[in-house]
């Protein structure tokens, strides 16, 4: 067993008590910065736009973090990361909600019926409420009691659609600025979300390689056991058929 | 420097005018850079003296106008007019400028004129946000004759008694108030008379979502958002006026009465 004192400096770092605090704040630094600019009204001529394009940005920006949390632990081998994910994923939700409330509140002035025809209409804008929806269920269900009842099984099959939510967000961004035919800072976000989401598949397929030639070890290493109990003083045969047979099955 | 101008009170709104700060702050202008706060930043290497404009095309007289000309050739007026951006902003702003149908005029279209577009300057030199080819560039915009005509488009050389501020386009621009704010080209330095429609820098860009028209329209929302109401940029009140309601998008933002009869008979929603 490793102690303390072996671990890395930053893996030290990361253990300290004071990391998450700091990072709650650092995370709350958006939202205070908008309020403290209503507050001595600088919100800029367009305050609705100021306040709106904010939070939707730090929702994307946080989600990226989120989905770089098990990629950088797994290139660094800094344990220590996993610690903060569910912070950072809630941070999203915060910071989708107070983007959504600004939409309906402001641009709508809170007539869902507006709101809805709006979202029927616009592609973008379903998309943005799509990404909402799809992230309520992975919020509601981050406690520690939540993730006992589900089972870690089922938990991380539905924790699953934050994928899906990342390709969506980033939609609904680029979807947005097309309208100004202004597509360069989202597609730098498609493209971060897009390294972030095909190292997870690299990572996947390789762990699909590895059991598979596991399994293929397995099967020699069983097939030649039989060999050594039959009468057939070659082996040659039931070893064949029983590789065979464990091929078709792991390929199925 | 300041502009002499009459006020022209039946041609004016009688709407609180949006305070000069922002008029001149807040701008869409992407030959300076694409976010609001860019052309008051970075329009200053604009120069606007020698200036001419070239008014060609399908005309008796084409011509070459200095800018000097063209303030001598009808008289200045000030009207406050309602100023609608498709992205769902509004504002109001004192203008300083003569009816557009003055200068057509001066040059005599033939028979064949349909269409006025107007360009604006081509040099990245003064112009730094013409390195990024975020639009085809010069920027190019354009009425139907009878739209050209009308008493109400602006030719425009100043706002809040003096000259035009570079970033709200000078030394000369267009002002169409009962069509979406990026129909009012910029920094104009030719005017052409054609016959066919032009196709313009938004309709070459994202042609599914901006038409030749442009025509405010609470109903009609190509774009990505709904065009039901608007947001009156420089109100003031707490948190800078963010929870002062939006107000409803009125049909030719309010120039109904006037313009109208220039669509009758088209289907609006087909020719956005």
């Amino acid at each position: 067993m490793t102690t303390a004192s072996s671990l890395s400096l930053p893996r030290r770092v990361l253990r300290s008590r004071a990391v998450k605090p700091l990072l709650f704040v650092l995370c709350l630094l958006p939202f205070a910065g908008l309020f403290w600019r209503g507050w001595t009204n600088d919100l800029g001529p367009n305050p609705e736009q100021t306040v709106i394009w904010t939070t939707g940005l730090w929702a994307l920006r946080l989600l990226l973090i989120t989905l770089s949390v098990t990629p950088l632990r797994k290139l660094t081998g800094w344990a220590e990361l996993a610690r903060f994910r569910r912070m950072f994923g809630l941070f999203v939700f915060f910071y989708a909600l107070l983007h959504f409330t600004a939409w309906l509140g402001l641009v709508n002035g809170f007539s869902v019926d507006m709101a809805l025809r709006d979202v029927v209409k616009h592609p973008f804008v379903l998309a943005g409420m799509t990404a909402l929806l799809l992230m309520t269920p992975l919020a509601l269900t981050s406690t520690n009691g939540m993730t006992r009842r589900l089972g870690a099984r089922r938990w991380q099959a539905l924790h699953r659609l934050v994928y899906v939510i990342g390709v969506v967000a980033v939609f609904h961004f680029w979807w947005g600025k097309l309208a100004k035919n202004n597509t360069a800072s989202p597609t730098v976000y498609a493209l971060i979300l897009a390294l972030l989401l095909g190292l997870r598949l690299w990572w996947a397929w390789r762990a699909a390689q590895a059991r598979r030639t596991q399994l293929h070890r397995a099967q020699l290493h069983r097939a030649r056991a039989i060999d050594d109990q039959s009468n057939d003083p070659t082996g040659k045969q039931v070893g064949k058929q029983v590789v065979n047979q464990g091929k078709s099955r792991s390929l199925a | 420097p300041a502009l002499a101008a009459q006020k022209n009170t039946a041609l004016s709104t009688t709407q609180a005018t949006t305070p000069y700060k922002d008029v001149t702050t807040y701008n869409n202008f992407y030959e300076f850079g694409t976010s609001k706060s860019d052309p008051s930043q970075n329009a200053g290497s604009l120069k606007t003296r020698p200036w001419t404009v070239v008014v060609e095309g399908e005309v008796h007289k084409p011509r070459t106008f200095g800018i000097d000309d063209l303030l001598k050739l009808a008289p200045m007026e000030e009207r406050i007019y309602r100023h609608r951006c498709v992205e769902g902003w509004a504002m109001v702003v004192p203008w300083l400028g003569y009816s557009l149908s003055n200068l057509l005029k001066a040059v005599e279209p033939t028979g064949n004129a349909k269409y006025v577009e107007y360009i604006t300057l081509l040099d990245p030199a003064e112009m730094p946000g013409q390195n990024d080819p975020i639009l085809q560039w010069p920027y190019l915009e354009g009425l139907r004759m009878d739209e050209a005509m009308h008493p109400l488009t602006l030719l425009t050389f100043g706002l809040y008694g003096e000259v035009l501020p570079n970033q709200d386009g000078a030394p000369m621009r267009m002002v169409i108030p009962w069509k979406y704010g990026f129909k009012g080209g910029k920094s104009i330095v030719k005017i052409r008379l054609v016959e066919k429609q032009p196709v313009t820098s938004w309709m070459r860009a994202v042609p599914q979502w901006y038409g030749f028209y442009s025509n405010v329209n609470p109903d009609v929302s190509p774009q990505n958002w709904s065009q039901a109401n608007e947001r009156m940029i420089g109100q003031g009140g707490a948190f800078g006026g963010l929870f002062a309601p939006r107000i409803p998008t009125q049909l030719f933002n309010g120039y109904g009465a006037q313009v109208a009869s220039l669509y009758q008979g088209m289907n609006l929603k087909k020719f956005f």
